[in-house]
Parts: C-alpha cells; sequence; structure tokens
C-alpha cells in the first residue's frame, strides 16, 4: 500500500496540515489526544474533506484540490474499525457482519464471510442483537464488519482504547491475523506505545495537527524511554509454561525465565519494564532475584541523558535503562558480557 | 350513553380525518426532519421557523390563512378549481387543516428521534459503501422509528381536537365536516344536549386512551426486538 498525503484543514482555532508518503501494510498514526489524528482519519476516509491538498491512494486519486476531485467516503473503499464499535443496534450480528459485504462490487468480494467468521469465532453470535454483546465480543464483530467490506485499506481508530487492558490483548492478535491472511493494508491509530509496538512496523507521529516524525514504534519507545513513567517497556512473548514452588517457569527463546505471575496458555505476552532489570558486570553471588541472564550488549542509545542498553540472551533481545555514570562505572560498550538480574515478580502478564 | 346517526358519522370522520393527516403527513414530516437534522444548508433557521409556526399561531389564523389560499379566489383554490377540484368545506378542507397545526409536532417526534442517532454510526454505514439514500432507509430510518411512531401518535392525537382551523376552512356541516369536537361544540351551546355532548366526550377519552395505549404497546414491542 502506498499512501500520499498532503492536506490542509482547518476546524475553528484548530489547524491540521499533514504532509507524509505511507508504504508498507501496517503504519501506525501516533499522538496525544487532540494531535489532529481523528481529524486525519476522517480526511483520509472521506468523511471530512480537506480545505487544500490532495491524498492519493495506490495511484488513485480519492481527493485533489487542484483537480477538483473528491471520491465520495461509500466508493472509497476504506473502511474504519471505530473505538466505541459502532454496530448497528437496530440489526442482528449477522447483519451487521454482512452490511458491507452486500453493498461490495461482485469482483471485489475477495474474502467470504464464513472465513472470515471462522477466523474471529464468531459462529455462535451470529443470530444474537448486538446489544448485548461484551465489549470484546462487539469489537470483534466490528472489525469482521469492515474486513468483510473487502477495503482497500482498514482505518484504526484506537480500536482498543474502550476496551480494559485483558480484552486489549486478547483482540490484538485478531487485528493482526485479519490483516495478514486477508492482504488488507491497515492505518492503526492510537496513543498507546505498546499498541503501537504490537500492531505496526513504522509510525507517522502527529502533534498538533503536524506530522513531526516518521519513525518506527521501536524507535519512539527508546526515544521515550527516559520521560515515561515506566521506562522502556519490553514485550516478551513466552512460551510452554510449567508451575514449580509457587512460580511459574517459561521458556524464552533458549532462555527458561522465572514468572510470579503466570498462567498456563501454551503463549503468554509478558511486558517488563527497563527499569526492572539490574545489571551486573561479574556474576553476583548470591541473588534474591530469581531470574539471571547471561547477556552480550548488542547495542546501546541515549534516550534524555538515561542509557538504554540493548542485551541479547541467546539471540533474545530485552532493552535495560541505566544512568550514564553508571554506565562509565561498569563500563559497558557494545560486544560486552553482562549479567542483567530480574525479580520474578517484575514481569506483568499482558494476554 | 346516547349516540345519535350524525355522531357515529361524526366520529367515524373525526378518525377518517385525523388518520389521513397523518398518513400523508409522514412523508413530508420525515423529510424535513432529515433535512434539518443531517443536511447543512444555508436558510436552515427560515426552514425550522416556518415549520413551527403553526405551534405558536392560534388554529383560527391558520385557518383563515388556509382560506386565504384554498378559497375560491385564493392562489391555490383558483388553480385547483381549473381541474373542478373543491377543498374548502370539504372533508380534505378539514384534513389540510389537521395536517397543517399536527405538522410541527410530527417533525419535532421525528427530529429528536434523528438527533438520538450516533453519527458514527452513520459514518459507518457510509465507509461500508452505503449511498445516502441507503444510509436513510437501513440506518436513519429504523433508529428514528420510535420518533415516528410517538410524533404519529401525537399528531394524530392533536388532529381529533383539531377545532379553530377547521371551524373556519371545512366549517360545521353534520354528516360532512363535523367532527367530535365541532359536534361537541354543537351540542353545547344549547343546554337540553348536555348527555349528547358528554357522550362525544366519552368516546373522545376512549379513542385518546386506546391510541396512548396504542403507543406504549408498539414502543414496548420494538423495545423487545432489540432485546433479543
Amino acid at each position: 500500500m502506498k499512501l500520499h498525503i498532503d492536506i490542509e484543514k482547518k476546524l475553528g482555532a484548530f489547524s491540521l496540515h499533514v504532509k507524509a508518503d505511507v508504504s508498507g501494510e501496517r503504519t501506525g498514526i501516533f499522538g496525544e489526544s487532540g494531535s489532529g489524528k481523528s481529524t486525519l482519519m476522517h480526511l483520509v476516509s472521506g468523511l471530512m474533506q480537506p480545505d487544500k491538498g490532495e491524498i492519493i491512494l495506490d495511484d488513485q486519486c480519492l481527493f485533489s484540490s487542484f483537480k477538483k476531485n473528491n471520491i465520495s467516503a461509500e466508493q472509497r473503499r476504506i473502511a474504519i474499525v471505530f473505538q466505541q464499535a459502532m454496530l448497528f443496534p437496530h440489526l442482528s450480528v449477522k447483519a451487521n457482519l454482512l452490511y458491507g459485504f452486500k453493498r461490495c462490487h461482485t469482483e471485489n468480494r475477495l474474502i467470504k464471510p464464513e472465513t472470515l467468521i471462522d477466523l474471529l469465532k464468531l459462529q455462535p453470535l451470529l443470530q444474537r442483537g448486538v446489544e448485548h454483546l461484551s465489549g470484546g465480543e462487539k469489537q470483534r464483530v466490528a472489525l469482521g464488519r469492515a474486513v468483510l467490506a473487502n477495503p482497500r485499506l482498514l482505518l484504526m481508530d484506537e480500536p482498543l482504547s474502550a476496551l480494559d487492558d485483558a480484552l486489549r490483548f486478547q483482540i490484538i492478535p485478531y487485528l493482526r491475523s485479519v490483516s495478514e491472511d486477508f492482504g488488507i493494508p491497515y492505518l492503526f491509530i492510537s496513543h498507546s506505545l505498546t499498541e503501537m509496538q504490537l500492531m505496526t512496523d513504522h509510525v507517522l507521529e502527529i502533534k498538533n495537527g503536524r506530522c513531526i516524525d516518521e519513525t518506527t514504534a521501536e524507535q519512539l519507545a527508546r526515544n521515550r524511554m527516559a520521560q515515561s513513567p515506566n521506562g522502556y517497556l519490553n514485550l516478551l512473548h513466552l512460551t510452554n509454561p510449567s508451575q514449580k514452588s509457587g512460580l511459574y517457569t517459561y521458556k524464552w527463546g533458549s532462555n527458561t525465565l522465572f514468572v510470579s505471575a503466570g498462567g498456563y496458555a501454551e503463549q503468554s505476552l509478558f511486558e517488563l519494564s527497563s527499569r526492572e532489570i539490574i545489571l551486573f558486570k561479574r556474576h553476583p553471588e548470591a541473588i534474591s532475584a530469581r531470574n539471571l541472564l547471561d547477556c552480550r550488549v548488542a547495542e546501546m542509545f541515549d534516550s534524555d541523558g538515561r542509557v538504554g542498553v540493548v542485551l541479547s540472551a541467546n539471540g533474545e533481545k530485552l532493552v535495560a535503562e541505566i544512568v550514564r555514570q553508571a554506565a562509565d562505572e561498569l563500563d559497558i560498550t557494545i560486544g560486552s558480557a553482562i549479567f542483567a538480574a530480574i525479580k520474578a515478580s517484575s514481569f506483568r502478564r499482558l494476554a | 350513553m346516547l349516540l345519535a346517526p350524525e355522531d357515529i358519522t361524526a366520529i367515524w370522520l373525526s378518525l377518517k380525518v385525523a388518520l389521513t393527516a397523518t398518513a400523508i403527513s409522514l412523508p413530508f414530516g420525515f423529510t424535513i426532519a432529515w433535512l434539518i437534522v443531517f443536511k447543512p444548508f444555508r436558510g436552515k433557521v427560515i426552514l425550522e421557523v416556518f415549520v413551527n409556526l403553526p405551534l405558536t399561531l392560534p388554529p383560527v389564523v391558520i385557518g383563515f390563512f388556509l382560506l386565504l389560499l384554498l378559497g375560491k379566489h385564493g392562489w391555490i383554490g383558483k388553480l385547483l378549481a381549473e381541474y373542478g377540484i373543491v377543498i374548502i368545506f370539504t372533508w380534505k378542507a378539514a384534513v389540510i387543516a389537521s395536517a397543517t397545526v399536527g405538522f410541527p409536532l410530527l417533525v419535532r417526534s421525528i427530529r429528536l428521534g434523528m438527533e438520538s442517532i450516533d453519527r458514527q454510526l452513520i459514518d459507518a454505514s457510509r465507509t461500508l459503501g452505503a449511498h445516502w439514500y441507503d444510509t436513510l432507509l437501513t440506518i436513519i430510518l429504523p433508529l428514528s422509528f420510535r420518533g415516528i411512531l410517538a410524533g404519529s401518535s401525537l399528531m394524530f392525537a392533536r388532529s381529533l381536537g383539531e377545532f379553530g382551523a377547521t371551524i373556519i376552512v371545512a366549517g360545521n356541516i353534520p354528516g360532512i365536516t363535523q367532527t367530535i369536537p365541532l359536534a361537541i361544540y354543537d351540542y353545547a351551546s344549547s343546554p337540553s344536549s348536555t348527555t349528547m355532548a358528554l357522550s362525544l366526550c366519552m368516546v373522545s377519552v376512549l379513542i385518546s386512551v386506546s391510541v396512548l395505549f396504542l403507543h406504549e404497546w408498539l414502543t414496548r414491542k420494538l423495545d423487545r426486538s432489540k432485546a433479543l
């Protein structure tokens, strides 16, 4: 997917002027609330018209003030997953799912409802009304409805922010797999860095109606490490859990980790703050922390006076955060060997 | 209860006038409410004031204007006369009077119903490929059904009670244009007919109560079908 945006829009005192070229299947639009993310989404989808400029998607001009061209929202084939699921309250789950599908030209109907219903596990809900679905179910139906419209581009406007943490990370795999399995590129709009890291390959950062950076979620997280209250959040996919004397052991690549709050799911996603990792130059004799990883320093970066140390533990990457003084005292350099200690209670299970 | 044959005619006529006025006004009321709620255009305020005017004007004034408009020498009356259509002092005039007086109530209720629809639902339908007329029929119409129902009941009830405008444009001709309120007015002016007047009043109460019950029943039915 290639998207060229160069648009201006004034809304009262707020003005948006975004110029960006987006390519790739999984793009994030990141910014605080009020930065103009949602306005940008409305402009791209055609629900709002720019004052000036042009929007070109895969060589098709969607809007151009110069050529006096404006393809209407209903003809752009850009579907939206809204923050609140926005299901049609008078229709059943099935009718909601098929709303866009029925209005899609036969030659564009590449995704079959049965396949998607299976993937999103919606079969038991089909005949029900939408009023009494849970938040997660509603969002799954909304996702299915958008995908079945067989869009060229999917806009996800903070689709997870109305959900609680546990549900949010249950929905993410659906969002990703739907896009991957059916080959639909998406723009993922959010103010959550963790969601950006899990959902996107690269990111446009929006502030005060301007695109201030084109970067990756990883780079954004690194830049914000020092100011963020939780530092850099490492996201670890851990597998093969087993329980031993009150602790769970997980496989992390070829490493073994001890975790206090685990579960029996075959695979789980954990979050670990860069500030919860203590580095040792030499092997500490005795230590209360349950995890001691033998690592190499793969990379180092600066973030407002703090030093981010990218560790490689048998090929698995982890970011630890230390102050400059500590980095100098320990004489940490790229390639040097180091031990990382992590308490079993430092891991927070997301899903 | 004592009802003369003319009273029975008056009851049927009242029902016929109120039903016809409501049925004719519905598509117009829906369209105007839709324009006001969803379409940005210049002069919207003027349309709103014009639609609401009958609500604030005395019905007699409306009746008089209608008489000027539809009378033999009125703009519309003259035009219709060429085709041999006479409106004044027929039951059709009563329908027009009722429709004019009740119209703002209908539009207001439908408008309230439409305003309660989340705009993002309409955005959603558009991005799913629905054109404006498709969104109107499949999203806006069903979601403003409560408003349509409430507006229709209100308008029907208001039409049953219409007096001021009707007596001017349709007159008070027993068997032809005499509706329940007009008949009661006739009875009330002679002291010997109090019982007759009272009987018609009871019929009036009965019809009103039935309309309200029907409205409640339909609303509940609507709620139940949504809860499934």
